[in-house]
């Protein structure tokens, strides 16, 4: 499937593998939550990232002990409709602090583009005949966001109306630090 | 009122534009209509039995003048010059076209008003107590709790593609006019023991096939927790309703099949995760919005009006409006006017473009720019000088809106119904106006009392059949429509669900049965007591015996 980040196509070095495909001993590999549980240390070992492919049912505390040795997390929407991916992007990307590639798969849509990056996605499988145009522009359509503390590059309320007071405590010490003497 | 600053503004522009971009690719055929639908259906437009049906929100209720003048604007220039307020406090157009939908888009915008979410699998509008600001009885303001869900929910980017749709209702006072217990997620403001206010939050209401009172999760939660708490409630409810089954996708089936308690002990254990500061506006973007719902500058009145009392003891039939259809008001000297959608043989919720503009005018001379649409189907002129509510009912009048039965039996909740909607198994309004033409005598309605009559055209229960004292379902059976009857439902701070009281009567019966019962109820009322008391006092078996005795 083609891959589109950073609003571009770009070539996918990552070999997807099910349960039972025999893992090549190099190179990119995503296999499934169960196969990377049972096989762990082998695939943390071999030569290559290793990512790993949730179903939308699977919940991302699983993972949460590897985090720091997985490179990528696929998540899937098996319809557009089916929005489960969302909240697990979200608790990947914010209760967990996954910082790696988090990549949706399955039926990507140009017109989720935006919210997927809202929730932490950075990478998209999407269908052979999707235009790149028609991606980028559906994904910057909406520029602002209501919703505070989300990712992606919405602007939200204070962003665009900057506050003239620290606004939390983190603020607060974020601007003392700032003042303070070196 | 709240009123769209800059970035309101050019979110709701970059939504039209986008949704214009979403409507030529549909036209172009770029998009199949099943890639479309979810599109359009996150914008209010849905293609019912004989058109397309464009829904427009009226956030918690609230309209101005200038707003109202522009939903008959729309109703003359794009439908058939009238449209139908929802029992989500919303307007629907019934006879737009797909290529016109983007230009309507576009004058809401002019005037600050907008079609998101107001259908799809996504968070619903926001409804509150329409009498919010007004009553008496009111704990806190509601409203910019809700303008504050208002915004949250607004393209939500986690939250957009729920297993069902989600509807969230908020009041602030002892009296539940918003049947919070019937919602996704209702929410009132209250007190905790030291006096401090913060919201007592219910979870897993709902009509439909299966209906359920929502579940307190919360008792107490402070104010400013209010999104996050939200968004934790959400998460749950998105990661874990069930998606396999239409019918069972709801949170009301989530909070059932998991038991309140574990429900509860999910959501609280989600909410400790959430980074509350991130998500929460800072405080000051709170005060920014309550400012806009500071009350009105009212006059220093006298409460009592010699003009009033002169006019009511002058006038029988508007004494008897007064009687129904004013309340009081927290301001010595003003009112509370609810304005009857319910003409007797009506359609309930119909407005005229001449009567929008009436009460435009009216919102506009007489109750401070303000007008409320109630989740009954009404309108409201929520702050109006009791000195000036004869000539205001005079006006109304002139424009056939002083029907005087606020609450009365011709007072009748009705969906679309087989007339106009896909969905339906079964006609709701011709029911509603034959019930309606049946007990319409006005001293007979009002010899009957309070009586909340509802009528639904399918199980999908719009028409809140559930939480009528006397509900009506209307059904399908190898091509014939046949109606359901339930007793004892309420919607408000009693909730209970109405009870089925047997087999269900054909169109040309149920309005008898309809009569019997209340015939019954008044039969064997003592006194004072309103149909709902008698019925939780006697049960169902003296409506069932009379019923099904003579039908």
């Amino acid at each position: 499937m083609p891959l589109i980040k950073d609003g571009q196509f770009v070539e996918d070095s990552w070999t997807v593998l099910q349960q039972d495909d025999e893992v090549p001993p190099k190179g990119d590999v995503i296999v499934p939550l169960e196969r990377y549980l049972s096989d762990t240390d082998e695939l943390n070992r071999r030569v290559g990232r290793v990512g790993v492919a949730l179903e939308n049912t699977a919940d991302p505390d699983d993972i949460a002990p590897y985090l720091n040795d997985i490179d990528l997390v696929a998540l899937t929407f098996p319809a557009f409709t089916d929005g489960r991916a969302y909240s697990q992007a979200r608790q990947l990307r914010h209760h967990l602090g996954f910082g790696g590639e988090l990549r949706a798969t399955g039926n990507v849509l140009a017109d989720q583009a935006g919210f997927l990056k809202q929730v932490g996605f950075d990478a998209f499988e999407v269908t052979p005949n999707q235009s790149i145009d028609i991606w980028v522009k559906a994904s910057e359509a909406v520029t602002l966001a209501y919703q505070r503390g989300y990712d992606g590059n919405r602007k939200t309320r204070d962003k665009l109306r900057p506050s003239p007071l620290p606004q939390h405590p983190s603020d607060c010490a974020a601007v003392a630090e700032q003042s303070a003497p070196a | 009122m709240y009123r769209y600053d800059e970035f309101d503004t050019t979110f709701v522009r970059q939504r039209v534009d986008q949704f214009r971009d979403q409507v030529d690719r549909r036209v172009s055929g770029e998009l199949t209509e099943e890639q479309f639908r979810p599109l359009r259906l996150m914008n209010g437009l849905y293609l019912q039995l004989h058109a397309y049906m464009l829904r427009v929100a009226v956030p918690y209720g609230t309209l101005n003048s200038r707003q109202m003048r522009k939903l008959a604007f729309i109703a003359d220039e794009y439908d058939k010059g009238y449209g139908h307020f929802t029992t989500r406090q919303n307007i629907q157009y019934n006879w737009p076209k797909l290529p016109d939908v983007p230009n309507i888009l576009d004058h809401l915008a002019d005037v600050e008003m907008h079609a998101i979410q107001t259908s799809g699998n996504c968070i619903r509008n926001v409804t509150a107590d329409q009498w919010a600001g007004a009553a008496g009885d009111e704990v806190e303001d509601p409203r910019p709790y809700a303008e504050l869900m208002r915004q949250w929910s607004s393209l939500h980017p986690e939250f957009s593609f729920l297993p069902r749709k989600f509807k969230i209702a908020v009041t602030g006072a002892a009296s539940d006019r918003a049947a919070i217990a019937y919602h996704d997620i209702g929410l009132r403001l209250t007190r905790s023991a030291n006096g401090e206010i913060g919201f007592e939050v219910l979870a897993g209401g709902g009509m439909g096939r299966t209906p359920m009172l929502g579940v307190t999760v919360r008792d107490w939660l402070p104010k400013d927790e209010l999104l996050a708490y939200l968004e934790a409630i959400m998460r749950v409810y998105n990661l874990h309703g069930r998606r396999d089954n239409k019918y069972k996708a709801r949170i009301k089936i989530l909070v059932h099949e998991l038991g309140a308690e574990e429900f509860t002990r999910q959501v609280e254990e989600e909410y400790k995760r959430i980074d509350a500061p991130r998500v929460m506006p800072p405080a000051q973007e709170l005060v920014r919005i309550k400012d806009y719902f500071a009350p009105p500058v009212y006059e220093d009145l006298p409460d009592q009006s010699p003009e009033l009392a002169r006019c009511m003891s002058d006038d029988a039939d508007f004494a008897q409006w007064v009687d129904r259809n004013v309340v009081a008001h927290k301001q010595p000297g003003y009112a509370i006017v609810n304005i009857s959608l319910k003409p007797v043989g009506g359609v309930p919720g119909d407005a005229s473009s001449g009567q929008m503009r009436a009460v435009a005018d009216l919102a506009e001379q007489k109750s401070h720019d303000e007008i409320r649409v109630t989740h009954e189907q009404n309108l409201v002129l929520p702050h109006v000088r009791k000195s000036d509510l004869y000539g205001v009912w005079q006006t109304l009048k002139t424009h056939g809106l002083a029907d005087a039965n606020i609450g009365l039996a011709t007072d009748i909740i009705s969906c679309p119904g087989l007339d106009y909607c896909a969905l339906a198994t079964a006609r709701s309004i011709p029911i509603s106006q034959d019930i309606s033409r049946r007990l319409g005598d006005i001293s007979r309605q009002r010899d009957i009392g309070d009586l909340k009559i509802k009528i639904s055209g399918c199980i999908n229960a719009c028409g809140h059949h559930h939480a009528g004292h006397i509900g009506i379902l209307g059904l399908e059976k190898r091509g014939e429509e046949y109606y359901q009857i339930t007793l004892g439902g309420s919607g408000d701070e009693t909730a209970s669900i109405g009870e089925i009281i047997g087999p269900g009567f054909s169109s040309e019966t149920v309005t008898d049965a309809v009569e019997t019962i209340v015939d019954t109820y008044v039969g064997l009322r003592q006194d004072g007591e309103t149909f709902l008391d008698a019925y939780r006092r006697l049960g169902p078996n003296p409506f069932k015996e009379a019923v099904y005795a003579t039908h």
